[in-house]
């Protein structure tokens, strides 16, 4: 499936990608008897409306030094974040079927050395937003317009080097850099603030000196519009806390703490892509 | 040691190098946690002040802020004390460097035992160990102030993830028979009874130490192994064949580093007696880096009585 890629997508098409990029991720778990079904899709939306509606100069599929730069930093999520890239035409679907298998490029964690639209080597959590935040002043040294965006974790949020970037990213005004926390509020075990607090965390970002937005997470629409607004504050670097459910889309899986890294069974399997193409 | 010998901090022709190098290309930035002045990069700063990133004390972030520079098509130098650039960041340099093919010259300063009484924990003596298993990474420890400029130019000609390892500690400018070349040992003496082979501050020493045996009618070859990775297995192989006796000499631990590299290639090819000077599977006492450089043997006599002791071993 590769969309048209000069079009500007409708709410119906955002729906429709995002519906066959989650029953395509668990597929692919389901075949690689492993991977992170939970943070597959509740990540999903963001994913595909970012990839289809909002990076913007690289049309070719060619990684164009121009492009806007998306860091996927929870990148256990490979599942969802394959799936997308394939739907947007960096490489063939055909190739999501080799998921995790001995030598196929689709690592269990991402590499931007063998798989095209990668720009960043996530796994370890507490990576991609240093890693963005060098991007985006990238730009800014540069005097280039293309602008950056990241995609982590809540759970991943308890790394300290997330705290680090932060820092530098306001001191340097990077109002090029946003940041998406896909708030599903369930780590590997447990809620995350059974885990270690994040709350109040839009609070926390703004003492941090950054402008944040709060969505909900699987509304394309409210993507959209949440995206068109950034920069929310000249001179600021952008956070959207979105606002996303483990599971999403999956009656059994959502909101469950095992589908973190469960693999489902047939019957599950067959249960769960029933669910999505209603 | 003479009086009248003339001893150089790396650092200085590391900056003046960079600062030369950065007015002709505009892809060149320095990153910095705090450490314009222990990184010598003032002048930088003044020069080009929109391509000097001080992140603040925060090292992770720091090389993590060098891949993403480098992703945008920048060449960042990142620097900032070696203990803390490699320690405190070593998962970033393993995946977001080595792993990812990051085009980020990583410039561990003031390495080994330079910080002197400030102790083991501003020691840098595990460095050469934890990025020396790193593929893709090339890891070079210059000796003296060309080899420095040198290998700077070599980092920034070289597409890929870099270690530079560089030290604050004054050092002698080599006799240079040959231009450095990246992967390869530089022969600065020839010989046939031992070889001594050395990296940065341990490489004048090592030729000291060649010329007391000289005295004594003992013939060393020394080699100046620069490069750690790629490493020079040719010269390493040629050195236990011709020799058949090695002593190892790095500002290092003597676990993982130059002489553990070097005993690897020994006992897989051609083995024969080696020996390795370095900092003996301990945390430094109190002291200044010259008494400790005297405390653990990094002295011409040490190396002297260490080549005794292989050529009486060789069979």
């Amino acid at each position: 499936m590769i969309m048209e890629l000069h079009t500007e997508p409708g709410i119906g098409q955002l729906k429709r990608i995002s519906a066959s990029i989650r029953g395509r991720s668990l597929r692919m778990v389901h075949r690689a008897r492993a991977g992170h079904p939970g943070g597959d899709l509740s990540s999903t939306d963001i994913l595909a409306t970012l990839y289809f509606a909002v990076l913007r100069g690289d049309e070719q599929r060619q990684m164009a030094p121009g492009r806007d730069r998306f860091v996927m930093s929870k990148g256990h999520c490979s599942g969802a974040l394959y799936s997308t890239l394939a739907a947007a035409g960096y490489f063939p679907e055909e190739l999501l079927d080799t998921y995790m298998q001995p030598l196929s490029p689709l690592n269990g964690h991402p590499d931007r050395n063998k798989v095209p639209g990668v720009e960043a080597n996530t796994g370890p959590l507490g990576h991609g937003l240093p890693i963005a935040t060098g991007m985006a002043l990238a730009a800014r040294i540069t005097g280039a317009s293309w602008r950056t965006f990241v995609l982590t974790g809540d759970g991943e949020l308890q790394e300290g080097s997330n705290w680090e970037a932060a820092m530098t990213a306001a001191h340097h005004g990077l109002d090029n850099l946003t940041l998406i926390v896909d708030r599903n509020r369930i780590q590997q075990g447990a809620p995350t603030e059974e885990t270690v607090r994040l709350e109040p965390l839009a609070d926390r970002w703004r003492a941090f000196g950054w402008a944040v937005e709060e969505v909900d997470g699987h509304n394309h629409a409210a993507l959209l519009d949440v995206f068109a607004r950034v920069p929310f504050q000249p001179g600021k670097p952008n956070c959207i806390i979105a606002h996303t459910h483990k599971g999403q889309g999956v009656s059994f899986m959502m909101d469950r703490a095992e589908w973190h890294h469960k693999v489902p069974s047939d019957e599950q399997l067959a249960a769960a892509l029933r669910e999505l193409e209603a | 040691m003479t009086a009248q010998e003339r001893l150089y901090d790396c650092r200085v022709a590391f900056a003046q190098t960079l600062e030369n190098a950065a007015a002709a290309d505009p892809r060149i930035v320095a990153v910095v946690n705090d450490s314009v002045g222990s990184s010598n990069m003032g002048g930088f700063r003044k020069k080009f002040p929109n391509r000097l990133i001080n992140v603040g004390i925060a090292e992770q972030n720091m090389v993590g802020v060098g891949a993403g520079l480098a992703n945008g098509g920048l060449i960042p130098f990142v620097c900032g004390a070696s203990c803390f650039l490699t320690g405190r960041a070593m998962e970033q340099v393993k995946v977001d460097l080595a792993y990812s093919r990051s085009n980020v010259k990583l410039c561990g300063m003031s390495s080994g035992l330079a910080y002197g009484a400030l102790g083991a924990t501003h020691h840098s003596i595990e460095d050469l160990a934890w990025t020396r298993v790193l593929p893709n990474l090339t890891v070079i420890v210059p000796a003296d102030p060309a080899e420095t400029e040198a290998a700077v130019r070599a980092a920034i000609a070289l597409e890929g993830p870099v270690f530079l390892r560089l030290s604050r500690m004054g050092v002698p400018a080599l006799p240079c028979p040959e231009p450095f070349a990246l992967g390869k040992a530089a022969r600065l003496r020839d010989g046939r009874d031992v070889t001594l082979i050395a990296n940065g501050t341990l490489v004048h020493v090592a030729l000291k130490a060649a010329e007391l045996l000289a005295a004594e009618g003992i013939d060393a070859r020394v080699l100046n192994m620069a490069t750690l990775r790629p490493l020079d297995r040719q010269a390493i192989v040629a050195a236990a064949e011709e020799t058949r006796a090695i002593v190892t000499a790095e500002e290092h631990s003597t676990l993982g580093g130059l002489g553990s590299a070097v005993a690897e290639v020994v006992t897989e090819t051609c083995p024969v007696p080696v020996r390795r000077i370095g900092v003996p599977e301990t945390f430094s006492p109190t002291g200044s880096t010259s008494f400790l450089f005297e405390h653990f043997g990094f002295t011409p006599t040490s190396l002297r009585q260490a080549a005794l002791d292989v050529i009486a071993r060789k069979r």
